[in-house]
């Protein structure tokens, strides 16, 4: 005779079978009979306790990407899960595989306004790659297993699952069955190889081709398949944010990082290449500038998974559905093997200009306050490129994209397309425990941190070694610099005044340490790194430095701004 | 430039899908004049026809953006010239118009329109057709007093032959 369990029960031992080691994730009314059932998982499943639920999912979050698996977050009915959405939206638009386990009132309260009741299926539709309600035990393994499927396969991202606190008591038969396939969803599309040997074709016989690469290259883990594409055909290549470390920083065919706040040469000359190849990236606006005016004079090719990028917002000569590890491999194979030297010369003609005008001054100032640029670039030079590095949003996270040089893939954790100020704190915590062996540095500005400060709480709870370096300009410095550049310096509402982040630090356990001269940068940074467990470097930065270059909103990539 | 869009959408019969597939519509400010939800021809399969007015670079998007829903087998757009279109219309009107005015039955008579039910106090006219049509019904009628009227929103066949089950083999066999 079969026995029976409770859902509860289900929930985690569904969760073993999709070798889930860590959760994040806080506890309440709704989801007490899952924390019920984790008790006896405790050996099994590790669950950090976040101080509020947006942490959870950033943590989430941060652990998906630099584990290369599903991240998990629990948070309760009502508040507890509109205070994931947030991370969830981020998720979503930074294609990262989550799965939300969220509590809910019981079935018979569905639509009552009962206490703590909200309709989390509805609010979160639009942010998640897919939602379900379950409403009885024996429903909980094969929504499951499904979402996992869902949010790993394909262009992954968020998934959730409310869980109704009558199906998490009630009694079912467990029995693990992974998800098969749903005839709806086609994560896997066949690689079309009479469209990849015509893209051949047309980079064969381009003067200038030129490839971006973004995120779906780390996603689809098809690095090597990039440099092996790239040493063959001998294009440069240039990265979006998020595909910073998906080829090493240091490759000689790298020609920089792309978009507002990007590097010179990779900007203009997208307007002067002949054929342009994306693969893994969706042309969002901060790269592109005005589409208008958007490598018009290029046959345009684009790789990705997800079918509903192919011409949404750039015009493509070739558009190829498919994986971008399994469309690189098939590629290399027709591409003729060639050097671009005089075009790659182009990129570094380009890259001198930007390299005297403005990069010079800011990793190796001489006078005046630290500038948060000689702090990025000596912790890159200190780690070799080789830490994984954690950003907020804005000035600071747009300094260390462009002055961290990513060697390595999967160590460049930012909100990208959401831009989520408070993502950083908690996201880093997720990033370490993702993997472990890494040093883990978050560089995060004062506004930001403020937003989720209070996971310095999880830090001391869960002993995480994150190395924390607030660049403090006690500004909003990206808004600060928008209200000097187009609103006639009209610093409304930017200037911020800061607690004693080191005293708050301490509080919490963490050694902390505050410094505001360039000679003691060298000295601090070591120490920050050789530390032992967490730590915390405020560094009193420029206090109205601005992040150039700049595509301003409404140009052209090609009329990107030195000053 | 603007025109009305026969969207036409097989889904999974899941609760909550209609929600997922509308919120696309307004999020990018797009109006729709009518949506219309059935089953289809194969078991489980629903299928929705949505009318909207907007650019066909903003229908081939829109459809992108349904498709891409892990529960839509398949979406599709079509113009007018495209599909073979209908929609009805209900009419309820004072039994005695029909009783005591020639008028009326004639009109009737040439909409090709038909009574589907006379009560003591008042008859049921249906009539189906592009809405036009159903709107000139509504305008001639409405002289004698119309007491209520409804209309249904548009269904629509492609009359392109490859059929859903072709569709979805292919998207088995990728």
């Amino acid at each position: 005779m079969s026995t029976q369990i409770r859902g509860a029960e289900v929930v985690m031992k569904c969760l073993v079978a999709e070798g889930v080691s860590t959760i994040f994730g806080y506890p309440g009314g709704a989801i007490m009979p899952i924390y019920d059932a984790l008790y006896d998982f405790r050996d099994t499943v590790t669950h950090h306790l976040v101080r509020h639920e947006q942490g959870a999912i950033h943590a989430a979050q941060g652990y998906a990407r630099t584990s290369k698996t599903v991240g998990v977050c629990f948070a309760t009915s009502g508040p507890g899960a509109t205070n994931l959405i947030t991370g969830i939206a981020d998720a979503m638009i930074d294609s990262t595989p989550v799965v939300c386990i969220t509590g809910q009132v019981a079935s018979h309260l569905l639509g009552t306004d009962a206490f703590q009741e909200t309709d989390v299926i509805g609010i979160s539709m639009p942010v998640t790659k897919w939602n379900i309600q379950v409403t009885r035990a024996e429903d909980i393994q094969p929504a499951l297993a499904k979402a996992f499927y869902i949010a790993r396969s394909g262009r992954p991202g968020p998934v959730l699952i409310d869980i109704t606190k009558d199906a998490q008591f009630g009694l079912t038969e467990f029995e693990y069955k992974p998800f098969g396939e749903i005839r709806s969803y086609n994560p896997s599309p066949k690689l079309d190889v009479e469209a990849v040997k015509k893209a051949a074709e047309l980079l064969n016989s381009a003067k200038k081709p030129y490839l971006l690469v973004g995120q779906g290259i780390i996603l689809s883990s098809a690095e090597k398949a990039l440099v092996e594409f790239a040493e063959k055909s001998g294009i440069p290549v240039a990265s979006t944010l998020l595909g910073l470390g998906a080829i090493p920083a240091n490759h000689p065919q790298y020609v920089g990082y792309l978009g507002m706040h990007g590097n010179y040469a990779p900007n203009v000359l997208t307007n002067d290449c002949d054929v342009l190849l994306g693969v893994g990236l969706r042309f969002d606006d901060r790269v592109t500038g005005d589409t208008s005016r958007y490598a018009k004079q290029a046959q345009i090719i684009h790789i990705d998974i997800d079918k509903s990028e192919l011409g949404k917002i750039v015009d493509t000569k070739i558009a190829i559905h498919a994986d971008a590890n399994e469309a690189l491999q098939e590629l290399t194979k027709w591409i003729e093997p060639k050097k671009h030297d005089q075009w790659i010369q182009q990129f570094r003609d380009l890259e001198a200009i930007e390299d005297e005008q403005i990069i010079q001054n800011v990793i190796h100032p001489v006078k005046n306050e630290l500038k948060m640029a000689e702090v990025v670039h000596k912790l890159s030079e200190k780690t070799d490129g080789r830490a994984i590095v954690v950003t907020d949003v804005g000035q600071h996270q747009m300094v260390t994209s462009r002055y961290y040089k990513y060697k390595e893939s999967n160590n460049n954790i930012t909100s990208g397309g959401l831009g989520t100020m408070g993502f950083g704190l908690p996201a880093a915590i997720g990033a370490k425990l993702g993997n472990p062996d890494k040093t883990t540095v978050l560089i995060v500005g004062d506004g930001g941190f403020q937003m989720t400060i209070q996971e310095l709480g999880t830090i001391l709870q869960s002993k995480v070694d994150v190395k924390i370096i607030i660049l403090n300009n006690n500004f909003l410095g990206m808004v600060r610099q928008w209200q000097q550049l187009f609103f006639e310096k009209r610093y409304s509402f930017t200037d911020i005044v800061n607690p004693d982040f080191c005293a708050i630090a301490r509080g919490y356990g963490l050694e902390a340490v505050k410094i505001d001269e360039r000679d003691q940068l060298d000295g601090a940074l070591d120490d920050l790194l050789n530390s032992k467990g967490a730590y915390l470097l405020e560094i009193v930065v420029e206090q109205e430095e601005n992040v150039f270059p700049m595509v301003a909103t409404g140009a052209s990539v090609s009329e990107i701004r030195l000053s | 430039m603007e025109k009305l869009y026969n969207i036409s959408i097989f889904t999974e019969n899941s609760v909550g899908m209609l929600n997922r597939v509308t919120i696309i519509f307004t999020r990018r400010h797009i109006n729709i004049e009518s949506i219309t939800a059935s089953e289809s021809e194969i078991e489980g399969v629903h299928r929705y026809t949505i009318i909207a007015k907007m650019t066909e670079d903003q229908v081939k998007k829109v459809v992108g953006q349904i498709e891409k829903l892990v529960e839509v087998l398949k979406a599709f757009y079509h113009k007018d010239e495209e599909v073979v279109y209908q929609e009805i219309a209900l009419y309820k009107i004072p039994v005695s118009v029909l009783m005591n005015n020639m008028d009326a039955e004639n009109i009737v008579r040439s909409h090709h329109a038909r009574i589907l039910s006379v009560e003591p106090e008042f008859a049921i006219i249906e009539k189906t057709g592009h809405a036009e049509e159903l709107k000139l019904l509504f305008d001639e009628l409405k002289p004698f007093g119309i007491l209520e009227y409804v209309k249904s929103g548009r269904i629509a066949i492609s009359k392109p032959m490859k059929t859903l089950e072709t569709y979805l083999e292919e998207m088995s066999n990728n």
